[in-house]
């Protein structure tokens, strides 16, 4: 059947991107004009081929749309469930939970943050109440690597996620947190995050994606962005952990305006391809980008990671490191670029991709890659695959350390150099108890 | 058969044989010590016993209290209360000493039981008071950084943890300063008692005024070719390994 409709098209989608112009009548033009466009620049791209350059080494006939299609509603006992499955790992300035891309509930920021100009609240009441600045942040940053269709897609059926818009000089040490839950089987969801920090703002936003049932099959597309502007201090932490039948994709975009620090960490441990694309831009002199990434990859799962360090100005540094540790037949793809344009003297740029390989039919693919048209750069791109340790294994097995226990540790172990640089302490531990229940469960 | 019997073993490395027909018998609540020189296989033995990979024993038996050691895998040799204190001990960054021994001792319990955590803290912490290894280290990376005497220590501190049956310090005292050799001598003394057995390989006598040996060895050529009391320690001390050769040479 499948075969009678247009590669790019699955009636469920279709249904579904109905639905979502209907619920959107009442939205301001511009948003329907965007989502409008966005759809059909979805059905206008085709899919991945093989021979893209942007799409080496992946499986692309484990891309498809079949079946896919709006989530159902869930029922209040379902909500409670995953309500308190959304830990809090500390204290919090505000909190979002979503459930299949609808607001379940909301912790609003502190009366006198949103004084000072903090705004924090969901996409949809955004679109209403911030829609000037949502018409010139949304999705208006290029990601532009490889998956062009994917992100039109989001645009389209996207109708919930964070806003969080910090202004000028305003410092919050507690972060926000967010959980975005994708429930039923074949459930889409499509949660976006903006976060705008103005001048010498500094903030923390922790993201959470998971599928509320392990064995679900789910679309999830999330799309986030963020701005550092000048002297501001940013911090974006992810962690995904979508069943192992999903399909996912996460676009990551940055832009750092001079002086600004922005430290990302994505954790990625579910989904059956889950690639994520993350652009890192470089726009004023003297900014810091901090590009960090772990995964677990086990039985049939394949991550799809492709990077981009922009440096348009100079006397700046971006610093990327993706950790990938692989069991079973575990499969990842590191494809990173730095690219550094004519003006961008005087820049450092640093990409390295490490992998451990934990058993032998795991495969670790690295692509890591230079672009660089000015003359006085310090660059360095580094990729690495190796097994473990042989004299480290030996200690923790001449401990008693059950090899299988010992592979665990030296995991753990592999992840800490990227875990250690979290600031918050609890937000670390949250994430080494996430990466600790995958082991547990499989 | 309370006894760690080594028979006639013989152990290769890298295609060159190391150990010839070494035969050693440790019953527990006792402490032999193994003197030799450099490159005789005290290590070798070492590791072979804790099971090393590069170490290929192509003939003899280990038993541990009756026990074919040399039919288990690594880690059951030292479930099997085995303990191997490393003359040079791996550094394992990112694993958390804490962790590390949650983790040894977590796997001495049955499938279904898990480790007391308060517990588990309580103890190690009163241990490392006694072996005045600084808390802190609990957090830090095993080995990761540390000074050499800190390693011998953190070896120890592990065998106070795991209280093996049987323990083999390879150059424990190396290292150590002068009251860490005192600190960790009082640490070994107060496990040993009837219930542990140890062979403690050193260069120097002078661990062996803290930690007295029932017996001493000395290994040559990669076997024991003298044992005596104590005072052979002293005399080896005094006159270095020449006579034993020579006594050796006359009796070949
Ligand atoms: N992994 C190895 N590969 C090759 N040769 C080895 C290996 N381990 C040990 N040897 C060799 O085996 C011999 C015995 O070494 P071993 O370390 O057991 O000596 P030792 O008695 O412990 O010496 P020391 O007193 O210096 O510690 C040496 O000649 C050494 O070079
Ligand atoms: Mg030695």
């Amino acid at each position: 059947m499948s075969s009678l409709v247009p590669e790019s098209l699955s009636p469920s989608l279709e249904s579904f991107w109905q639905k979502t112009q209907s619920d959107t009548s009442a939205a301001p033009a511009w948003w329907q004009k965007r989502k409008a466009a966005e759809w059909e620049k979805f059905q206008s791209l085709p899919m991945p081929r093989r021979t893209d350059e942007d799409w080496r080494f992946a499986r692309i006939n484990s891309l498809n749309f079949d079946g896919y299609t709006e989530p159902q509603p869930i029922d209040e006992e379902g909500k409670r469930l995953l309500e308190e499955r959304s830990l809090l790992p500390t204290e919090v300035a505000g909190v979002l939970i979503f459930i299949n891309d609808r607001l379940v509930s909301f912790q609003a920021v502190d009366p006198k943050l949103a004084e000072k100009g903090v705004v924090w609240k969901p996409l949809s009441q955004a679109v209403e109440e911030d829609s000037d600045l949502l018409e010139k942040h949304f999705m208006s940053q290029p990601i532009e690597l490889g998956s062009e269709k994917f992100s039109a897609l989001h645009g389209a059926l996207c109708k919930e996620g964070s806003l969080l818009h910090v202004p000028k000089g305003v410092e919050i040490d507690k972060p926000f947190v967010a959980y975005h839950w994708a429930s039923g089987e074949n459930a889409s969801i499509f949660p976006h995050t903006l976060l705008i920090a103005d001048e010498m703002a500094k903030v923390t936003l922790v993201d959470y994606f998971a599928s509320a049932d392990p064995n679900s099959r789910n679309l999830a597309i999330g799309v986030n962005d963020l701005y550092a502007g000048k002297g501001a201090k940013v911090t974006y932490l992810s962690a995904q952990n979508w069943s192992l039948n999903s399909l996912a994709f996460h676009l990551n975009s940055t832009q750092a305006f001079r002086d600004a620090f922005i430290t990302s960490l994505n954790l990625h441990l579910g989904g059956s391809l889950a690639r994520t694309e993350s652009h890192s831009q470089i726009l004023g002199e003297n900014a810091h980008t901090e590009m960090l990434s772990l995964t677990v990859a086990n039985g049939e799962q394949q991550f799809d990671q492709r990077t981009l360090q922009t440096h348009y100005k100079g006397h700046s540094v971006s610093d990327l490191l993706y950790k990938n540790a692989l069991f079973d037949n575990g499969r990842t793809i590191f494809s990173g670029l730095i690219r550094v344009l004519e003006d961008a003297q005087k820049t450092d740029a640093y990409q390295t991709n490490r992998n451990l390989l934990l058993d032998p039919t795991a495969e670790a693919n690295a692509l890591p890659g230079l672009e660089i048209l000015a003359n006085d750069v310090k660059c360095s791109h580094g990729a690495t695959t190796g097994q473990i340790d042989e004299e480290q294994l030996y200690y923790l097995l001449a401990r008693g350390i059950p090899r299988k226990e010992a592979y665990k540790l030296l995991t753990y172990g592999f992840f800490e150099e990227v875990l250690e640089k979290l600031e918050n302490s609890e937000i670390q531990e949250h994430f080494r108890d996430l990466i600790k229940s995958k082991f547990q469960t499989s | 058969m309370s006894t760690l019997e080594i028979k006639n073993l013989n152990v290769t490395v890298a295609e060159t044989e190391i150990l010839r027909d070494f035969s050693l018998t440790l019953p527990k609540g006792e402490v032999h010590a193994i003197m030799g020189p450099n490159g005789t296989g005290k290590s070798t033995l070492a590791k072979a016993l804790a099971g090393h990979p590069d170490y290929e024993v192509t003939s003899g038996e280990v038993l541990l209290d009756g026990e074919n050691v040399l039919e288990m895998e690594v880690d059951e040799r030292a479930r099997a209360g085995l303990f191997m204190a490393f003359q040079y001990p791996s550094e394992i960054p990112g694993v958390s000493i804490a962790n590390f021994l949650r983790a040894a001792r977590q796997a001495r319990l049955g499938e279904d039981e898990e480790l007391e955590v308060t517990k588990f803290y309580k103890e190690m912490y009163e241990k490392m008071d006694a072996l005045k290894i600084d808390r802190k280290f609990t957090s830090r990376s095993v080995n990761d950084g540390f000074s050499g005497g800190e390693k011998k220590r953190n070896e120890i501190l592990q065998m106070a943890m795991l209280e093996p049956k049987y323990a083999i310090m390879d150059e424990t005292d190396s290292g150590l300063d002068i009251d860490a050799l005192r600190i960790v001598s009082e640490g070994v003394n107060k496990l040993k008692g009837p219930h542990m057995g140890v062979l403690l390989i050193t260069h120097y006598q002078r661990i062996l005024n803290y930690i007295t040996p029932d017996q001493v060895h000395v290994m040559f050529d990669g076997r024991i070719v003298k044992s005596g009391g104590k005072e052979l320690a002293l005399e080896l001390e005094e006159k270095g390994y020449d006579w034993i050769k020579d006594e050796v040479a006359q009796t070949a």
